[in-house]
C-alpha cells in the first residue's frame, strides 16, 4: 500500500543529512561537555556549533540561543521565566484565543496564583489585530505572547507590528515560532521580539529538542536548576544528539529555504485547488495569503473529521483532524471555533500539512481517494441531504 | 487511543446503512457541536423490530456503535430492545476508549427516541420513564 504522510504539523521527518551528523554523536557523544578533557571538549565543540546554526536561521547572536527539550518547553519557560523575573513591572499578559495548549496552559496555571490574562480574538482569518493588543495593554501588563504562525489553519500573524505595539509601551514581547522557524524566513533583528520558540522536529530535525531565542539583556528566572549548562538559564546535561540534529536541521531550513517554500506550497495548492474542484461544500480555514507554505485546512461539510482520518489511514494517508472527536477533551478545536466557524462544521475540520518529504504523486494519490471517502461518510450522515 | 478491530470491521464495513420511507418510528439524538449525531430508524410488526437502519454524523466510533446497536435490536421485541445498555455496545464491539463510551450511550438513546416515537404513532403515549443520560455529564456545551 502507499504511503502518504501529510501530518507534518505533528512531525516532520528527520532529514537524511540530519541523521548522518547525529551518528557519530551516538558512538562517541558520551562524554560531558562540562569537562575540560578531550572527550567534554568535542561535545562543547558540537554544541556551540549548533548553537550558531540555530541562531543564524532566526538572525539572533549565538548566545541568544537557549536550548530545551522541546518547544512546549520553550514556551513554559519564556512565559514563566520572563514574568518571573519582571514581578516589580506587573502582573498581566496579553495572548490570544488560538495559542497552542503549550501556552495556554501555562498562562491557566498562571491564573490561579494572580497573573492576570487577556486572550484577544481572532478575525475570520485567525489574525490577531495589533490594535486590539494596543487598546489590552495596561500599566500592569509585562508581556505579550502572540504566535508567529499558527499550525492548525496556517496564519502567519502580523508579528512585527505586534512588536512594535508592545516596544513602544516599553512591553516584552514572545512568539511560539514552533509551526513557522524553520518554515518560513524569520529574522529576529528586524521583527526585534524579546523571546523565540522553536522545535526541531517542526524542520525535519529529530523530536525532543527545541530551542529559546532571548535576546540579549532581557532577563529571565532558570526553567530547570542545576548546573550552569546554557549559561545557568537551563540546567542539565546537554541532549547532544537532540542539538547537533537541529543545529543541522536549521542550517539545511536556512539554505534550502527558497526551495522548500516554493516546492511545498506548490503541492499544497495543488492539493487544495484539486479537493476544492472535486469536492462541494469544502471550506478553506485560515488565511488565503498570509500563510504557512504546506498548510491546507479544510472544513468537510455535513462530515466528522475522525472518520475522514480513519478512512485516508485505512488508504496509508496520514493527516490530523480538529474534530471533537479526535481530540480527549470532546470539544471542537479551540482555534477553529475563535475563527467563528460554525459549531457543526467545525467538527468536520482536516488538516493536510505537506513538507519537504511529499510529491506530486502524493498530490494525486490523495485527489484520488478523498473524494469517494467524503461522499461515502456524507451518504451515512443525517445531516446531509436533510431537506431534499 | 486505540480502536479495537470489532471498531474498525463495523466502522469499516457499516450494517443497516439507510433510513426507511415508512418508518414505524424514528428517533434523532445528539447535538451537532459534541461531534455526534444518531438517527434510527426501526420496523416493528407484532410488537417487534423487523428491520433497522442507522444514519450517523460522528467519529468511528459513532458510527461503529450504530452499526452494532442495529444488529443487536433486529429481530428483538420492543420490551427487550429498551434493555440494550450502552455497557452492552461496548461489550460487543470489544470495549471502547474512554473519551468514546459517550458514542454507546448515544446508540442506546438513538434507539429508545425511535421507539418512543413508535409507541407516541402507535399508542398516543410514548416510553413512561425514559432512562438516564449519562452522556451530558461527560460533555460541556
Amino acid at each position: 500500500m502507499e504511503k502518504v504522510y501529510m501530518d507534518n504539523a505533528s512531525g516532520t521527518p528527520v532529514h537524511p543529512k540530519v541523521m548522518e551528523a547525529i551518528m557519530p554523536f551516538l558512538k562517541d557523544g558520551f562524554g560531558n561537555p562540562s569537562n575540560l578533557h578531550q572527550f567534554g571538549r568535542i561535545i562543547s565543540d558540537a554544541i556551540q556549533a549548533a548553537r550558531g546554526q540555530v541562531a543564524n536561521l532566526v538572525h539572533a547572536k549565538p548566545n541568544e540561543i537557549i536550548f530545551t527539550s522541546s518547544g512546549t518547553e520553550a514556551n513554559n519557560f519564556a512565559i514563566k521565566g520572563i514574568l518571573a523575573a519582571h514581578k516589580k513591572k506587573g502582573n498581566h499578559i496579553i495572548t490570544s484565543q488560538i495559542e497552542h495548549f503549550s501556552v495556554l496552559n501555562p498562562l491557566k496555571s498562571l491564573e490561579k496564583s494572580g497573573v492576570t490574562v487577556t486572550y484577544l480574538p481572532v478575525d475570520k482569518y485567525g489574525m490577531v489585530n495589533p490594535d486590539d493588543v494596543k487598546n489590552a495593554i495596561t500599566p500592569t501588563t509585562v508581556m505579550v505572547s502572540i504566535m508567529y504562525a499558527n499550525g492548525e489553519i496556517g496564519t502567519i500573524e502580523p508579528m512585527k507590528e505586534i512588536v512594535a505595539v508592545a516596544r513602544e509601551k516599553g512591553i516584552f514581547s514572545h512568539t511560539d515560532a514552533v509551526a513557522a522557524a524553520g518554515n518560513v524566513p524569520i529574522d529576529v533583528s528586524d521583527v526585534y521580539v524579546d523571546a523565540l520558540s522553536m522545535s526541531a522536529n517542526q524542520f525535519n530535525g529529530p523530536p525532543g529538542i527545541g530551542a529559546l531565542y532571548l535576546r540579549e539583556g532581557v532577563r529571565i528566572l532558570p526553567f530547570m536548576e542545576g548546573g550552569i549548562q546554557e549559561g545557568g538559564r537551563r540546567a542539565g546535561t546537554e541532549n547532544i544528539i537532540g542539538i547537533v540534529g537541529m543545529g543541522k536541521a536549521a542550517e539545511l531550513a536556512k539554505l534550502e529555504m527558497p526551495q522548500r517554500l516554493s516546492k511545498v506550497q506548490g503541492l499544497r495548492n495543488q492539493l487544495r485547488d484539486g479537493i476544492l474542484k472535486n469536492i462541494n461544500h469544502m471550506y478553506v480555514n485560515g488565511h488565503p495569503t498570509n500563510r504557512l507554505p504546506g498548510n491546507l485546512s479544510l472544513c468537510i461539510e455535513y462530515i466528522e473529521g475522525e472518520s475522514v482520518l480513519l478512512f485516508l489511514d485505512m488508504q496509508g494517508i496520514a493527516i490530523s483532524s480538529g474534530s471533537a472527536c479526535t481530540s480527549r477533551s470532546l470539544k471542537a478545536s479551540h482555534v477553529i471555533m475563535a475563527t467563528g466557524v460554525d459549531a457543526a462544521l467545525a467538527q468536520g475540520t482536516v488538516l493536510f500539512s505537506l513538507g519537504i518529504g511529499n510529491s506530486a504523486s502524493d498530490v494525486e494519490y490523495v485527489l484520488e481517494k478523498l473524494p469517494p471517502i467524503v461522499e461515502r461518510l456524507r451518504q451515512m450522515s443525517p445531516l446531509y441531504n436533510r431537506n431534499r | 487511543m486505540q480502536y479495537s478491530a470489532k471498531v474498525m470491521d463495523h466502522f469499516a464495513n457499516p450494517r443497516n446503512v439507510g433510513e426507511f420511507p415508512d418508518a414505524d418510528g424514528v428517533g434523532e439524538v445528539g447535538n451537532p457541536a459534541c461531534g455526534d449525531i444518531m438517527k434510527m430508524s426501526i420496523k416493528v410488526k407484532d410488537n417487534v423490530i423487523v428491520d433497522v437502519k442507522f444514519k450517523t454524523f460522528g467519529c468511528g466510533a459513532a458510527i461503529a456503535t450504530s452499526s452494532i446497536s442495529t444488529e443487536m435490536i433486529k429481530g428483538k421485541t420492543i420490551d427487550e430492545a429498551l434493555k440494550l445498555t450502552n455497557k452492552a455496545v461496548a461489550e460487543a464491539l470489544d470495549g471502547l476508549p474512554p473519551a468514546k463510551m459517550h458514542c454507546s450511550v448515544l446508540a442506546e438513546e438513538a434507539i429508545e427516541a425511535a421507539i418512543d416515537d413508535y409507541l407516541k404513532k402507535t399508542t398516543g403515549k410514548g416510553l413512561e420513564k425514559k432512562k438516564s443520560h449519562a452522556h451530558e455529564e461527560h460533555h460541556e456545551h
